[in-house]
């Protein structure tokens, strides 16, 4: 049982996979929401290898850093749900695919 | 022995939530993935030592983030989502993608591996909520009231984008 | 007093901004004339006083200062830093000095001109750029001033712009001033490919470590024949020589102040520094001072001749300044560089005050609104009566710029003809340089004579309801100065057969320890009686003139030009068209120029220029229609294309 003693690369590859599931996520979903939750999943994904790396170092920065992209996700899951509200309200609707005001 | 069970278990229990976020069709089975990948997370911290940060995880983002997401969608009613299932040229990139990006990541993270060993310290001391007190008040004094503003700049923001408008044509 | 040293550059500048953007800013100013002068005249004064303590100060070795660093890129280091050495510091104190007395001057020569406030902010402006000429350690910084004399030069002449006439010669000296500084240019890139920098201490250097290593011809190929006639096509556009002597003339358009300042004493004479500055790399290519000498003589001739056709008064003026600065450059010519700018400093004292003077007679003449043009001598006359200070400054001058023994004149001429005429053993061309040289001192006694007896003596040619009246004492004193040191001036050079030069306090007190002149000391002793021979033919030959020039016009007045007019014959009128120099860049130059640029108009901007403008508009406007297909707006094509670059990326970083 000793291979699975966890270290360092298993806490990082566990934090790889999350991040990678989250980028597939953001480009085949449809709905806003979801793909907004996805890029969640790929903060915390980052949180994870942070905390990773700063127990590994002892050391605050990581830690710290992890404190703060939880503050700014909160401001952004704030932002970017009023803007899906927004959306709808002008929509109907709110599949991203849908949604192509951007090309001008 | 216990602390290879838990980490294994939320590990997989974790990567589990966060395949339900991406392929589950229904927006709300979606939200509930994502709370058990963050309650994973969690759990991953607390086995890191690092029990502040796994307490804020469980509040701010279990708690506070998700429930203003299940609120959204419950708000706004929405319908499970209709999966494609034909072949779509992007789609099959995006997998492409992905796949490489985790190899890449693999590659890249295999320097760090011991095999049959931990290799972490035998204690973290930012673990806990003093030491991360005394580091936020002194050196990270400047971000951390920064952060304040950010904060508000947000709520504001939030308000201006969600109001109703009502234009004059 | 070294921390004051600055102010000697900065203190103009200062002067020229305040009267400029607060004369802009403030009517209050605009309109306090005396505020306005007084400002401008002690911008220039006080930095005069301390280059008067530099000078008292000095210490044998060049004082340097630096403002602060402009420059730096590889071996090249370019700074704002200034040199006082016994060149600079003269030249420094002849051009504040002469500048302060013509700002004193012009307090009471503009008084009343809507300009008031911008011509001393012009004045100041000038000399800031020429101080930053005559100090600059380095050939970029000078070329700086260079420019900045240049322009100045413009804005003076244009002064008064709404007079097309005026604004046209002023853009005639710019136009003709860039050739000589394209080669400026030109000679400052060889200078830093020869030397590898473009400091004045640095050539220096170079030159004397190439003359103890290899040799010259050696170390440096051609390169320094090309950078000595570089250097002097860009004197003779500044300095007014043949070729490019042609805007100077027509630069009078400006206040006359602004002719004495600029276009007599100071910047005309930049071209004479900088060869002086240069004068080892001259020496080492006597090829070129060969070229300099012949073009000298023939511009000094030929300006002589034409002044005495002339019966503008600035105009007359304004040819024997080219006349005496080909003098200077006959000086250079024959490697004697302390002789040039000796002649340049007696020159800045008789012929600003000849300026000066000229402007307070215009003003007369002005005020007695009897005459058309307040400058033509044809109506003059007599002012002596009304005007006894000027007249007696402008005698005085005109005295001493012929040449009349104790005048400074008389020192400085004669030094130059006797330099040339020893480097005639040598070389025999000097010889019938120093001809055409002698010949232009007759000349110049000549017409100086005539101008001067025409205006004031005789009798009054106008008839005045007002009587004309002397200028006020603001305008007086400097006249008064400028002449007592046209007389006395001289006395610092005397020549060379008094105690063997050591009373030429100078050459041998101050400008040899910085200057290397061109040894004559061998055919100075062989020949000596010649010393002798032109001392006396100096002498003779401008008393002689003088005092027959005045016999003659005191008995035919005006009517002796048509006199002169018969005895040149033919040649009159070539002098008179002023050997048709104009008329030839006008046909040559101008008027192609204009031919092509109406054909270019025509042909190429409507056709080539406008189709490749609008061709690449219409090309953007293309691709960007096919491009914007790109532009789907869709969230999910950015995100998948900005994955696909990560990874390579990231690839790019594990395997490239």
């Amino acid at each position: 049982m000793d291979f699975l003693q966890p270290n360092v690369a298993s806490y990082l590859m566990v934090s790889a996979a999350m991040f990678a599931l989250g980028v597939i996520g953001v480009m085949i979903r449809r709905n806003g929401i979801v793909v907004f939750m996805c890029l969640e999943l790929m903060l915390n994904a980052v949180n994870l290898a942070l905390v990773t790396f700063s127990r590994m170092h002892d050391n605050a920065t990581g830690s710290m850093l992890v404190f703060f992209v939880m503050c700014v996700a909160a401001a952004e899951a704030v932002v970017g749900l009023s803007i899906v509200l927004a959306l709808f309200r002008n929509k109907l609707d709110i599949d991203i695919n849908k949604v192509n005001i951007f090309q001008w | 022995m216990v602390e290879t069970f838990l980490f294994w278990t939320f590990a997989i229990l974790g990567i589990a939530g966060a395949v339900a976020l991406v392929f589950n069709p229904s927006p709300v089975y979606a939200a509930l993935g994502l709370i058990l990948n963050l309650f994973s997370i969690a759990a991953l911290y607390l086995s890191l030592q690092a029990e502040f940060l796994a307490v804020i995880q469980i509040m701010v983002y279990a708690g506070a983030i998700m429930v203003l997401f299940l609120f959204v969608i419950m708000l706004l009613n929405l319908q499970a989502e209709q999966m494609e299932t034909r072949f779509d040229l992007r789609r099959g990139l995006a997998f492409i993608i992905g796949l490489a990006f985790l190899g890449e990541m693999f590659y890249i993270f295999r320097g760090f591996a011991t095999p049959g060993q931990s290799s972490f310290p035998a204690e973290f001391s930012f673990g806990r909520v003093e030491r991360i007190g005394q580091e936020m008040m002194t050196h990270f004094l400047f971000p951390f009231e920064m952060i304040s503003v950010v904060l508000l700049a947000a709520l504001i923001g939030a308000v201006v984008v969600a109001r109703k408008h009502t234009y004059q044509d | 007093m070294v921390a004051l040293y600055p102010l000697i550059i900065l203190l103009p500048l200062a002067g020229a901004a305040l009267n400029g953007l607060g004369g802009l800013r403030w009517a209050g100013l605009r309109r306090n004339e005396s505020l306005v002068g007084l400002i401008g005249t002690a911008c220039v004064a006080i930095p005069f006083l301390v280059l008067l303590s530099a000078f008292f100060a000095y210490p044998g070795q060049p004082v340097t200062f630096t403002l602060f660093s402009w420059i730096q890129a590889g071996g090249l280091d370019i700074s704002f830093s200034y040199t006082l050495d016994e060149l600079s510091l003269l030249m420094g104190l002849i051009v504040t000095g002469v500048g302060a007395l013509i700002h004193l001057y012009s307090m009471g020569y503009m008084k009343g001109d809507p300009g008031y406030y911008k011509f001393f902010a012009y004045l100041n402006l000038f000399i800031f750029a020429m101080n930053n000429l005559i100090l600059a350690d380095n050939l970029l910084v000078m070329f700086l001033g260079w420019e900045g004399v240049g322009l100045c030069s413009y804005l003076l002449i244009g002064f008064w712009y709404t007079d097309m006439d005026k604004s046209e010669a002023a853009q005639k000296a710019f136009i003709v001033n860039r050739v000589g500084d394209f080669a400026m240019l030109l000679a400052m890139f060889w200078v830093y490919n020869a030397f590898g920098t473009l400091s004045f201490s640095g050539i220096e250097e170079g030159l004397r470590a190439a003359e103890s290593g290899g040799g010259l011809a050696a170390v440096f190929g051609n390169k320094l024949t090309w950078i000595g006639a570089l250097v002097f096509i860009a004197a003779t556009g500044k300095s007014a020589q043949i070729p490019l002597f042609v805007w100077l003339p027509d630069a009078m358009a400006g206040p006359t102040p602004v002719s004495a300042l600029i276009h007599a004493a100071t910047m005309v004479t930049a071209g004479i520094y900088l060869m002086a500055r240069m004068n080892l790399l001259f020496l080492a290519t006597p090829e070129v001072l060969t070229v300099v000498v012949v073009v000298a003589g023939l511009t000094a001739l030929m300006a002589a001749l034409i002044a005495v056709t002339q019966t503008d008064i600035k105009r007359v003026l304004a040819y024997s300044t080219v006349s005496q600065l080909g003098f200077m450059f006959m000086a250079l010519g024959a490697g004697a560089f302390t002789t040039a700018i000796f002649h340049v400093l007696t020159h800045a004292f008789f012929k600003a005050c000849l300026f000066l003077g000229s402007g307070s007679v215009i003003h007369a003449m002005e005020h007695t609104h009897a005459v058309k043009d307040p400058q033509d001598i044809r109506t003059m006359g007599g002012l002596g009566k009304f005007m006894p200070s000027t007249s007696r400054t402008f005698w005085i001058s005109t005295l001493a710029i012929a040449g009349i023994p104790g005048l400074s004149g008389f020192f400085s001429k004669d030094e130059i003809l006797a330099h040339v005429f020893f480097n005639g053993y040598t070389q025999p061309l000097y010889f019938a340089v120093w001809a055409v040289g002698t010949l232009t001192a007759v000349l110049t006694a000549f017409y100086m004579t005539r101008l001067a007896w025409l205006t004031f003596n005789g009798t009054p040619r106008f008839h005045a309801e007002h009587a004309p009246h002397e200028s006020p004492a603001i305008m007086t004193a400097p006249l008064w100065i400028l002449g007592v040191l046209a007389a006395v001036g001289g006395y610092i050079g005397l020549p060379y057969i008094v105690g063997e030069g050591k009373f030429h306090l100078l050459n041998h007190a101050w400008l040899e320890h910085r200057i290397t002149n061109r040894d004559l000391h061998h055919a100075m002793e062989v020949h000596h009686t010649m010393e002798y021979f032109l001392l006396a033919l100096a002498v003779l030959i401008s008393v002689g003139t003088v005092y027959w020039t005045v016999n003659f016009y005191r008995k035919h007045e005006l009517a002796g030009d048509n006199k002169v007019k018969s005895f040149f014959g033919p040649l009159y009128r070539l002098m008179e068209g002023k050997f048709y120099w104009d008329e030839l860049y006008d046909n040559a130059l101008v008027k192609p120029f204009f031919r092509l640029g109406r054909t270019a108009l025509q042909w190429v901007d409507t056709r080539l220029v406008d189709g490749t403008v609008n061709g690449v508009g219409m090309t953007a406007g293309g691709l960007g229609e096919f491009f914007r297909k790109m532009q789907t707006g869709l969230i999910s094509n950015y995100v998948t294309i900005i994955g696909a670059g990560v990874v390579l990326m990231i690839a790019y970083l594990i395997f490239g």
